[in-house]
């Protein structure tokens, strides 16, 4: 507590401050040197840094702030980063835009570099509904096997994404609509559920024999001129083919009952608005890739 | 006088109640009634049976007020933890807690109230219960301010349910860690500012004729939380009736502020009030002195001058202008030591009693602490350098990095102080049981290192992918693929948070027990009461 009389710790043997609060006391131990020098080393480093970098803010009418040894910039070193990789891909890049999809697809330096673009693109805009791979979910067709709704050619899948479907802002947008039979009262809920007994069969589900031959009237008057007498769809309309038992929305009676009842007219946007022309040409040789492709 | 200035809330709650312009509102105002309700009447039970008992005596200590501190922060703690628990499942298995029709389940609205609840709720309630224990402690002096401690312990577990009742029903004005909106913002200020008046009160009438070092650091953090809070906060409420309110601040002036906060909630709250914690704990529990009152000195006075410009360091490669990001990352840089400073001072108080490393879990617990918060002090400067930001940023590895500073050193220096205090408050010889603290200690240092591994590996390893480029100059990765790589890693993280989380519930168990007064008889031999002196003949000179 007093200056004269010299408080020492015994263990350590360092002096100690003579201050005390609830039986703790403080050691005068000196700050460490490699903490000090550590310390002084960091302040030094930085003081360079600010020197090399923009550091030192303008104030009011006093121009902009300092600019750094360096002359770095973020926005500089952004805009360059990006011109290189647009001088990378230009190469090839180019030659897309002019070759025709056939030609891609049989040249292989071509073929490469656009499934490399068309799947990073495919990844960003298309697997989020489509699926990674384009594997497919409820209601989001998939791409990976051979049944297509619209076309499974080279060009029928850049014509399907350049305009979309059903994307009421381009003209030339793939358009079709089915009705919504209960919905609009075109049918009544026992013929509904006749004619979906109907649909069932026509991928060899089993069904009440007696509703599905009720039903196949009603599909002969009200469905057949889109889906096909046989109900082997009509890609000119984008009518699914209801005998391969692949199911868009789902196959169970309740999924089919609900598309019939209130339609379903799915949509994609039109990707001509959003990407470039090289890079839906990529999307489509992609696509056309992924196994179904005609 | 506690009670009148409450009833003027009362009735504006009353009257905020019947003009609410939303039920959100309506909830909350109605709530706030009730807690105000509920304290008149339980102010009238306690006066009635006190009797001729002064309760507030001079020369004790306000200890009632502490222990419902540590039983609070346990409670929050176990909260918080499971909350963290459940989001790490939601994230690892997005479809299993997905309930479409109960918005309140959704990730979003859980995860700002596991990270209030464990930051605010229980990091909180340990700074309060621990200050006031401290302060009453180091200047020999009865808390300041009568009723008034109450109130601020109520008054913040009022906040507390507020805005997490908010988050749950989805009010946020979406600022990080300042979530809750303008109304609860007003009343944690309130709060506050008794806080800062009973701690400086409290001071001022010391007996001692100096003021102990955790003091600075406790004083440091409320002054400067206040600050950062209110600046924030700055918001015009739609109208008095309305939840919502729009900032004062837009763009990336409103990303700074959001940030010189954030990272300041950091630096004042997570640091500098669980240092003052580790000044008063550790030299305590260990029986001797801190190891340099100079250092404590330097590295004080650094940590809270540089702390308080590191926020940029949160806005690398954004719209802030460049020179506010080196500014951010300079200060980073130069912040280390001095963080540094207190886990030197620290570990360095076991000098001449190294042996209760081995002997003293909680002792372990506490030194494993600084361990922590030296590595996450190490982690942090280096993460503030741009080129390296550039590839932590955004990633997992950010989360990783908070909970190493959050369970390893807040979490364990907690736990350490609430071992301390049971047994101290209730006066009890040792814990109820060592050997459950040995389990608590083992459970939670494995599920941290699951923990900030799996997020390293993942953070660094979604970081690479991100900007992986194919020879055709393309991304090699879309989004989704780097998140479905992360997936084994939110598993194990998952568990880490498991561990964590039965260890604290292990403590709970302990605690209340010890509280009960209940020892264990099968104590482990080696065991050391708090008071033994150390052995002479284990020391060794300095030098």
């Amino acid at each position: 507590m007093s200056e004269h009389h010299k408080d020492i710790d015994q263990p350590t043997g360092v002096e100690t401050t003579g201050h005390e609060w609830d039986g703790i006391k403080e050691l005068n131990n000196p700050l460490p040197r490699w903490w000090l020098y550590i310390w002084y080393g960091t302040i030094a480093f930085s003081i360079g840094y600010m020197v090399v970098m923009p550091a030192i803010p303008a104030l009011p009418g006093l121009g902009t702030n300092t600019r750094g040894l360096a002359g770095q910039s973020d926005r500089i070193a952004v805009a360059e980063q990006v011109e290189s990789l647009r001088a990378q891909r230009s190469a090839s890049g180019s030659a897309l835009l002019t070759a025709s999809l056939e030609e891609i697809e049989t040249d292989r330096e071509l073929q490469q570099f656009a499934m490399a673009s068309g799947e990073s693109a495919f990844g960003d805009n298309c697997a989020t509904c489509h699926g990674a791979g384009g594997r497919g979910a409820k209601g989001y067709p998939t791409l990976a096997d051979d049944a297509w709704l619209w076309s499974g050619t080279l060009e029928g899948i850049q014509y399907t994404l350049q305009h979309g479907i059903r994307h009421e802002e381009d003209p030339e947008t793939r358009f079709s609509l089915m009705p919504a039979f209960g919905r609009d009262r075109l049918l009544e809920r026992q013929q509904i559920d006749d004619v979906v007994n109907h649909v069932l069969s026509l991928s060899g589900r089993e069904v009440d024999e007696a509703a599905s031959s009720r039903g196949a009237d009603i599909f002969a008057a009200q469905c057949a001129s889109c889906h096909g007498a046989n109900g082997t769809g009509d890609r000119t309309v984008g009518a699914p083919n209801l005998t391969d038992d692949i199911w868009v929305f789902g196959g169970e009676y309740r999924d089919v009952y609900n598309t019939v009842y209130n339609a379903r007219n799915a949509h994609m946007p039109a990707w001509g608005e959003r990407l470039d022309e090289a890079t839906i040409k990529s999307l489509a040789v992609y696509v056309h890739s992924l196994g179904g492709g005609e | 006088m506690v009670s009148a200035f409450l009833c003027v809330f009362a009735v504006l709650a009353i009257l905020i109640a019947g003009n609410a312009a939303d039920n959100l509102m309506g909830v909350h105002a109605l709530l706030f009634f009730s807690a105000i309700i509920a304290w008149l009447v339980g102010i009238a039970l306690w006066a009635g049976k006190l009797g001729d008992r002064n309760p507030f005596d001079e020369t004790q200590y306000e200890d009632t007020l502490v222990k419902f501190g540590v039983a609070a922060a346990m409670f929050w703690g176990l909260a918080g933890l499971l909350v963290g628990v459940l989001i790490a499942c939601q994230l690892t298995w997005p479809n299993l807690f997905y309930v479409e029709e109960l918005g309140w389940t959704n990730f979003g609205r859980l995860r700002p109230l596991h990270t209030s609840a464990v930051i605010f709720a229980f990091g909180g309630n340990v700074l309060l219960a621990t200050s006031f224990y401290v302060v009453q402690r180091t200047t020999r002096a009865r808390l300041f301010g009568g009723m008034w401690p109450w109130f601020v312990f109520w008054g913040y577990q009022l906040f507390i349910v507020i805005a997490a009742t908010g988050y749950l029903m989805g009010i946020t004005q979406s600022k990080e860690y300042a979530e809750p909106e303008w109304y609860a913002d007003l009343w944690l200020t309130i709060v506050w500012v008794a806080y800062l008046i009973i701690f400086l009160g409290t001071l001022w009438k010391r007996k001692e004729p100096h003021i102990y070092v955790a003091n600075w650091f406790y004083l440091s953090f409320i002054v400067t939380i206040a600050m950062l809070h209110i600046v924030n906060n700055l918001s015009l409420p739609v109208s008095l009736g309305s939840s919502k309110s729009y900032q004062l601040f837009a763009g990336v002036q409103d990303a700074l502020t959001q940030w010189w906060y954030g990272h300041n909630a950091v630096g004042f709250f997570l640091t500098t009030g669980f240092l003052a914690i580790m000044y008063y704990f550790i030299p305590k529990r260990v029986d001797r002195p801190v190891y340099s009152y100079r250092l404590s000195i330097v590295h004080f006075w650094s940590l809270i001058f540089i702390y308080i410009w590191a926020g940029p360091h949160h806005l690398h490669y954004t719209a802030l202008p460049q020179w506010a990001q080196t500014l951010g990352m300079t200060f980073s840089i130069m912040l280390w030591m001095p963080s540094w400073g207190g886990m030197i001072n620290g570990v360095m108080t076991l000098s001449g009693a190294w042996d209760k490393l081995r002997t003293d879990p909680v002792v372990r617990m506490m030194v494993v602490s600084l361990a922590f918060y030296g590595m996450s002090t190490f982690e942090g400067p280096l993460m503030s350098v741009r080129a390296v930001n550039s590839l932590s940023h955004y990633t997992e590895w950010g989360i990783g990095h908070v909970h190493s500073g959050a369970l390893g050193w807040v979490g364990f220096i907690s736990f350490g102080a609430l071992y301390c205090l049971t047994q101290w408050l209730y006066k009890r010889k040792s814990l109820y049981s060592m050997a459950l603290v040995e389990w608590h200690f083992w459970l939670a240092t494995i599920g941290i290192v699951f923990y900030i591994v799996s997020m390293w590996f993942a953070g660094i390893m979604e970081g690479l992918m991100w900007r992986a480029y194919n020879d055709f100059g393309f991304l090699e990765y879309s989004f989704v693929e780097t998140v479905e790589a992360k997936h084994i890693s939110y598993i194990i993280r998952m568990v880490g948070g498991l561990l964590y989380l039965s260890g604290a519930v292990i403590m709970s168990y302990n605690l209340i027990r010890t509280a009960m007064g209940h020892e264990r008889i099968n104590q482990p031999a080696d065991a050391t009461p708090v008071s033994k002196p150390p052995a002479a003949a284990e020391l060794q000179p300095a030098e």
